[in-house]
């Protein structure tokens, strides 16, 4: 393995890790703040990444497609909040899970009926494409660069609203005991519907940023939502902090993993059983993961509801 | 047996419906079904009716950890590819005969349970929903890597299994009756199971599990016995599977076959057993019907799950429970 690789597939692993914030980050807040499992923030990355397809198409400039897809990826998230997700928040996780896989089930059919099945591409824009020198020998696109920037900048900013505002104080509460929260006269259902919506348009958002690297197709939410609970399990649900920690994590395990389980199995084992085993191995090694963190801390690396 | 299983059901006490009414008359219907089926399109309504069993199985299973004991497996999935990949593998290898595959079936699926059960119990609630995700995950992962045995492709099963040399499972009918005879089995045995001293520290141990704890009971123990028995069945369901459509793939495993799994118990009525078979019963044969309707099912079934999950508290035998009381007045 050669440090050229080695610092690419790193930047790789981070910007896996970035993507998988964005997503988590609305995740963690929805699930901790409001207690709702909601497996239909997968299909909400994927829709943010189909809006910017469509709005691409009709104003024919990636940025106004991008503020007009966020909109809309959060327009149809309180749509979607309004109509069935506000009367299951008092109900059993067994009762969201249903609900939330019947809209993922819909919306994956959905996009396939208005787009068809076949998958799409983003133009990514132009001034972004192309890569860069990084070092002499080591090209990288651009565009991975900027979804790099663009997470972290998202990042800092949530750590500032989550951590330094009134409003951010209150979810925070919220997500250690939302009913004493409420009883103390905070309207918590405005709460959970503005941390619902900010968190839907995060999800749009990654996807929206994926969609010139990654074909948009239906389905491309399923896999992420794993990850992305893998992600918010492993930090602890509710928390901000933990959420980004674990999400780059996963991102440089996964990606790393990926690329390098095969040579270093190899250095004690035959190159064909390596060959076999590898790819096995290295697609099994988040999972490990969670399960040894949670062996050990059952409620995950920084647990918001763990009141000490 | 009948005794055994009125006086101590919960659901029995609830009401007449749930009790065993209901289930004497699924079970009839599922041994009645071939003899009707004769006059029709035999061998699609058999085919699909075997299917609706095998699942039903696998429900039976996930409905004895969740409604009886609030351990929500995420991974039930994978205890079915485990035990249809033991047929898979060991049919590869020449060898056929149920006497080695099912017991190979069983074991595969319990031994997962129970190594995956030590870690998993340690955990509570939604992080118990993720780890047994992760584990299901894992196990889905092996398979897709599995080169030998067909990898994502999976690997068809070229000949049934056959039982001590004879052929029984070779006929769609025989199949079909094995399954009922399975289903059958499974069904008694998780009433035996929820009624037995057993049982009761289980369902204990899921209303308040320090309280049982206080008593003298060590309730992880009971969990994870339960565990190990609940992904057995499933595995015997998974047996069943690859038997029915002669061929085993990763796809079995998936995580949203877990969920559609979730989904049945959910729909049925979790906690009454029969519940889940008649879930499972709704789930694929709604499935199945849309599916004929139109291209597009999907966007119609998605909707119809929000609604029973808005709507329909307790599933459908809470619905009819309802109904019937709301006819009495």
């Amino acid at each position: 393995m050669s440090t050229t690789l080695l610092i690419v597939q790193t930047l790789n692993g981070l910007q896996l890790g970035v993507l998988l914030f964005l997503i988590a980050a609305g995740l963690t807040l929805v699930f901790g703040v409001m207690d709702f499992i909601n497996l239909a923030h997968g299909v909400q990355y994927m829709l943010g990444a189909y809006l910017a397809v469509m709005f691409y198409g009709l104003t024919g400039n990636f940025f106004f497609a991008l503020i007009l897809a966020l909109g809309a990826a959060l327009a149809f998230g309180l749509i979607l909040e309004f109509a069935v997700f506000r009367h299951l928040y008092d109900r059993d996780h067994l009762d969201q899970v249903i609900a939330t896989f019947g809209i993922i089930i819909f919306l994956n059919q959905g996009v396939k009926l208005l787009w068809g099945a076949s998958p799409l591409s983003l133009p990514m824009p132009e001034i972004f494409s192309g890569s860069i020198v990084l070092m002499p020998g080591i090209l990288y696109p651009v565009w991975r660069l900027v979804i790099i920037g663009s997470g972290l900048v998202v990042a800092l900013i949530l750590y500032l609203l989550v951590g330094h505002t009134r409003a951010g104080m209150l979810v925070r509460a919220g997500a250690t005991n939302a009913p004493m929260v409420s009883a103390l006269g905070v309207n918590i259902r405005r709460l959970f519907m503005i941390v619902f919506g900010f968190g839907t348009m995060l999800a749009g958002f990654a996807g929206i940023m994926i969609a010139p690297i990654l074909s948009v197709e239906p389905g491309m939410g399923d896999t992420i939502l794993i990850l992305a609970f893998v992600v918010i399990v492993i930090g602890g649900i509710g928390s901000i902090r933990g959420a980004f920690l674990a999400a780059l994590i996963i991102g440089l395990v996964d990606t790393l993993g990926r690329s390098f389980a095969v040579d270093i199995l190899r250095l004690f084992m035959a190159p064909s059983p390596a060959r076999t085993v590898g790819p096995a191995i290295a697609s099994m090694l988040i999972y490990l993961l969670m399960a040894v963190v949670l062996y050990l801390r059952p409620a995950g690396l920084f647990p918001a509801k763990g009141r000490a | 047996m009948a005794d055994v299983a009125l006086s101590s059901s919960s659901a029995a006490r609830r009401s007449l419906l749930a009790g065993n009414v209901l289930p004497i008359l699924l079970f009839v219907a599922f041994a009645l079904l071939p003899l009707f089926a004769a006059f029709s399109a035999e061998a699609y309504l058999l085919s699909l009716v075997t299917r609706v069993m095998i699942f039903a199985i696998a429900a039976l299973s996930l409905d004895l950890l969740i409604g009886y004991g609030a351990l929500i497996s995420f991974g039930h999935a994978a205890f079915i590819g485990l035990g249809a990949y033991a047929v898979g593998i060991l049919g590869a290898h020449e060898i056929h005969d149920a006497l080695i595959s099912l017991p190979a079936a069983l074991a595969a699926s319990a031994l997962f349970a129970f190594a995956t059960g030590i870690v998993c119990l340690r955990t509570k609630g939604v992080y118990f929903i993720m780890i047994t995700l992760a584990f299901g995950q894992m196990v889905f992962f092996i398979a897709t890597s599995l080169a030998p045995y067909g990898g994502d492709d999976g690997l068809t099963i070229r000949l049934r299994s056959t039982l001590a040399g004879f052929s029984v499972f070779a006929s769609d009918r025989a199949l079909y009756y094995v399954c009922f005879a399975c289903l059958l089995g499974a069904y008694l045995l998780c009433r035996v199971l929820i009624a037995s001293r057993f049982g009761r520290v289980y369902r204990g141990a899921r209303e308040n599990a320090l309280r049982m704890g206080t008593i003298g009971f060590e309730v992880y123990r009971y969990q994870l016995i339960m565990y190990v028995i609940g992904g057995a069945i499933a595995g015997l369901a998974g047996f069943l599977l690859s038997n029915a459509t002669d061929f085993v793939s990763p796809a079995y495993m998936a995580w949203q076959r877990s969920g559609d799994l979730l989904i049945m118990v959910i729909l049925g009525g979790m906690g009454t057993l029969h519940g889940a078979i008649i879930g499972a019963a709704a789930f694929l044969l709604t499935e199945e019907w849309l599916s004929g309707l139109t291209e597009h099912w999907k966007v119609i079934f998605g909707p119809l799950l929000v609604l029973v999950a808005v709507f329909a508290r307790g599933g459908l035998i809470g619905v009819g429970t309802r109904l019937r009381g709301m006819l009495r007045g």
